[in-house]
């Protein structure tokens, strides 16, 4: 087996295809496992994770420490709305603080992009980053296209659209990185003011309309607007972005082909996603969410394999 | 040390062969008898048994591989990841005879981490365990087999290799070699 040559998960931009491929070979084998009547294995169990949140999330916490617990590792929480980092501690002190109760793994989510890279050139521990500002969310993106390679096959060749809010999101970045890696043709998709200014130079193809854009595409990855990082408005209302961007059956109906489709969570149902359309046979929203806990340990199961 | 023969292919079928009315001896028409290859060699060595045994009986015979990488001891104490394969199970093992197949015995300990994998299926109502080679004087975990084709004494320094001819090689042969030889 290649070796996985990197001792942290900071970014996809970091890691080779053939790390990506190593991750997918293992979540395959640990995705058995969640299928049988005892899904649990004990790879992990002289491992100590620190699931450090300094920021709210709900499905990817949940889902890395579902990962952790299937490895047997243990485990600890901690969130910084009730810690000391209201009192004033540091980044570094916090998490050393933790370290020093001999924890192997930190996986961390920060609302300041580098902050797990800064964190890796402090502290000894393997690194997970578990999204970092608007930066990157490498865990979601191996997950999407795991789930496009079982839904599709193959990831290389394919069409990618990824609709939404671009600017704000660092699952757009992980995914482009991503996919682009694994030999998938990219498209952004969304309102002008929503699209970063450079993003063609990522080598994406950029559309405004979005019935092109499903066009083109064999799978749409609808992101959702966030509204919490938005400091200004974007565009006049939700109701407007939901007339010219939303998804509905209607528009999928006019195509002559069938398109995949999947959203990382959560969902604006009615905004970016109508219901007709997020719950049926096109979206494959429920499977990520499953892949999301293979995937997790495969890469848990990695960083913690190298001596 | 050179390269040294232990079995050549008319040995091993007949080996094979003989187990597989050691099996039909002891399992009936394997109502209610699973056998497991354990991956990845172990797998090889139950083709080969299946495909015999549906010469010799009629009775259909319930098997599949199992993985025990996740289970294994030495992780995190070797210099690459250990590398997972396909567990094939589809059937429950709850209440049935298992009868695990692997190629080499040897430290015992590949075989501590399969029964560990296994109870994963259910609780078995015995466990037996057939090797095509077992190396004496060696083990780390008190286990012994049921079933042997050949017992060795061999060396550390020595490995076992397995041939097949479906995995390239020019015949099925068992061999012994020194690790630096080790192909």
């Amino acid at each position: 087996m290649q070796s996985f040559s990197a001792r942290h998960l900071l970014g996809i931009k970091d890691i080779s295809s053939t790390d990506i491929e190593t991750i997918f070979e293992t979540a395959d084998n640990f995705k058995d496992v969640l299928n049988r009547p005892i899904k649990k294995v004990p790879s992990l169990r002289d491992i100590t994770i620190a699931n450090v949140f300094f920021e709210n999330s709900t499905r990817t916490r949940l889902s890395f420490e579902l990962a952790e617990k299937r490895l047997s590792a243990d485990t600890i929480n901690f969130s910084s709305s009730n810690s000391s980092v209201k009192k004033g501690e540091t980044l570094v002190d916090t998490v050393n603080n933790i370290l020093a109760m001999k924890v192997d793994m930190v996986v961390m989510r920060h609302s300041s992009p580098g902050a797990p890279h800064f964190l890796s050139r402090h502290i000894q521990a393997n690194i997970v980053n578990a999204g970092d500002g608007t930066h990157e969310h490498p865990t979601q993106a191996l997950l999407d296209a795991f789930s496009i390679r079982e839904k599709l096959g193959d990831v290389t060749g394919k069409k990618v659209a990824i609709i939404g809010d671009i600017l704000h999101s660092r699952v757009a970045l992980s995914n482009i990185f991503c996919l682009q890696k694994l030999g998938a043709e990219v498209m952004v998709c969304g309102p002008i003011t929503l699209l970063p200014k450079y993003i063609s130079s990522l080598g994406v193809k950029v559309e405004l309309d979005v019935k092109k854009a499903l066009e083109w595409c064999d799978v749409a990855n609808v992101l959702r607007i966030q509204l919490e990082r938005q400091q200004i408005k974007y565009f006049p209302s939700l109701r407007e972005y939901s007339l010219y961007y939303g998804i509905n059956k209607q528009l999928l109906d006019q195509l002559d082909k069938t398109i995949v489709i999947m959203h990382p969570g959560p969902i604006n149902r009615g905004v970016e996603l109508n219901s007709d359309v997020a719950d049926s046979e096109h979206s494959i929203i429920l499977q990520q969410v499953e892949n999301g806990v293979a995937i997790r340990m495969a890469v848990l199961y990695l960083l913690a394999s190298a001596k | 040390m050179q390269k040294r023969l232990v079995l050549d292919q008319t040995q091993l079928n007949i080996i094979l062969s003989r187990f597989c009315y050691q099996l039909i001896e002891n399992h009936n028409d394997f109502d209610n008898t699973v056998l497991l290859g354990l991956q990845p060699r172990g797998s090889l060595v139950l083709d080969r048994l299946i495909e015999r045994l549906k010469q010799i009986t009629s009775s259909p015979v319930l098997h599949g591989y199992l993985d025990a990488t996740f289970h294994r001891d030495d992780f995190r104490r070797r210099d690459l990841p250990l590398r997972a394969n396909e567990t094939k199970i589809d059937f429950l093992i709850e209440n049935k005879k298992v009868v695990l197949v692997d190629d080499v015995l040897y430290k015992g300990r590949s075989v501590r981490a399969a029964m560990d994998a296994m109870i994963a299926f259910g609780r078995p109502q015995k466990v037996e365990l057939m090797v095509l080679i077992d190396r004496k004087y060696t083990r780390d975990f008190p286990i012994k087999p049921d079933y042997y084709g050949r017992q060795v004494n061999t060396l550390e320094s020595q490995y076992v290799s397995v041939e097949w001819k479906s995995q390239g090689f020019e015949k099925d042969a068992i061999w012994i070699t020194e690790k630096s030889q080790k192909k």
